[in-house]
């Protein structure tokens, strides 16, 4: 049970750090005993949490929007229905996130509210447009092929709400997937024109998808606490390389040529890739992004036309509740 | 301004196979009837059961994980209370 109500028991001393506490945290940890809510925790291991958490979180609600954008223009019904059903994954892959997030002490409405703010971040990928219907193909495939290799190792991080709610998504994911590569198959064995199409989502989609992982390893501030602490099993780099290795073949049975000349098979097996343009991502990060901008006002929107539900929902709730303490009363 | 918070409330849903209802996990919703509809909408979307109990997580009473050894140290030294603690002869067969 991941009330609210019974974490503010130990409020007091939440954020104080104690050595002996985080020693016997950190021997849990290497043991693998799981950490669940209401366990004593460090205030940074709580803090580094709600932060990936909720950014996790923001990230399929914002990744509704890419997709979203072609629901109304799928070609078949068969394909709309598909997507519909992706999006409304990605909504709940969103809601169950932020119950877990909400397990370490911050209110869902505070972190919604925090990216509303433009404080905190979503995944880069979904600042960049889905501009044909083969971009739905890309982002099903690549999009979705990135976050699982990212999202099962998270199926056995150190914090127990979040690594049951990457178990529940990891199992909705694979059909995510495999219904990408589906439209990108049906494309490529198209007509010139199709197999145009879907060459040139991969192209858009390719490098922008290999930034997913996050800078490279000797510039990721982030890493070494996260995988003391299992939250990481893998790190950036090694987790891109497993998703270059594992997509090259499928984009060689589909007949797509990865945008990626200097791309050699080594004598391990592995594929080595260029150089990635760590400029470009850091100004998506920025807010200088192809869509940041029209991201973040179409959730505000979204939010702001909301709010009438919530507060009609909210009132209703109340009148209820006073009708029955007067039923009660007679 | 700030969004107001809405109440929580922890989902437990009954299987196909005849299984006790087991949590899935929380949401939020203003009364009951919003949501025994959510936890439709966000926990069964692929026929995971057949039917659905909403608790608000306020009414839930959970052992104090820091006390769980003096909760739970009873059982531990009651290994008499284990089929295996017994010896029976394998020529009684299975029992």
């Amino acid at each position: 049970m991941y009330t609210q109500a019974l974490n503010n028991a130990d409020t007091d001393d939440r954020n104080i750090e104690d050595a002996e506490r985080s020693a016997q945290f950190q021997a849990r940890i290497d043991v693998d005993d799981r950490i669940e809510p209401n366990d004593w925790m460090p205030a940074a291991y709580r803090k580094t949490l709600t932060r990936q958490i909720s950014q996790h979180a923001h990230s399929e609600i914002v990744g509704m929007l890419p997709e979203g954008n072609w629901i109304t223009r799928a070609p078949s019904l068969r394909r709309k229905a598909a997507l519909l059903a992706k999006v409304q994954d990605e909504c709940g892959h969103g809601l169950y996130l932020y119950a877990a997030a909400e397990t370490l002490g911050t209110s869902r409405e505070e972190l919604v509210d925090m990216m509303l703010a433009g404080k905190s971040r979503y995944s880069s990928i979904f600042n960049y447009p889905t501009l044909t219907w083969a971009d739905i193909g890309a982002v099903g495939w690549l999009v979705d092929g990135a976050a699982i290799m990212n999202q099962i190792p998270l199926c056995r991080c150190s914090y127990g709400p979040y690594a049951r709610a990457m178990i529940r998504v990891c199992k909705e994911e694979s059909f995510h997937q495999r219904q990408g590569f589906e439209i990108m198959m049906t494309l490529a064995r198209g007509s010139e024109d199709q197999k145009a199409m879907a060459q040139g989502a991969l192209d858009r989609w390719w490098w922008p998808v290999l930034m997913m992982f996050g800078p490279p390893d000797k510039a990721s501030q982030h890493s070494d606490t996260s995988t003391k602490w299992k939250i990481k099993r893998f790190s950036n780099d090694e987790l891109r390389q497993k998703f270059v290795d594992a997509t090259v073949p499928q984009a060689q049975f589909l007949g797509l040529t990865i945008p990626d000349p200097g791309m050699k098979q080594n004598a391990d097996g592995n594929w080595e890739y260029s150089a990635i343009d760590w400029d470009e991502f850091n100004q998506v990060l920025a807010g200088n992004g192809p869509c940041n901008r029209e991201r973040l006002a179409a959730r505000r929107k979204a939010h702001d036309d909301g709010a009438w539900v919530r507060e009609a929902a909210s009132a209703y709730a109340e009148k209820r509740r006073q009708r029955s303490a007067l039923q009660a009363a007679e | 301004m700030a969004t107001p918070n809405v109440p929580l409330w922890e989902v437990f849903i009954r299987s196909r196979n005849g299984l006790a209802h087991k949590h899935v996990g929380s949401l939020h919703a203003t009364d009951t009837t919003l949501a025994l509809q959510a936890a439709r909408d966000i926990y069964t979307r692929r026929g995971e059961g057949l039917s659905i109990w909403v608790v608000p997580s306020n009414a839930i009473t959970a052992s104090d994980p820091a006390e769980k050894g003096m909760m739970f140290e009873p059982a531990e030294s009651k290994i008499y209370r284990h089929p295996t603690f017994y010896d029976v002869p394998d020529e009684v067969g299975h029992m």
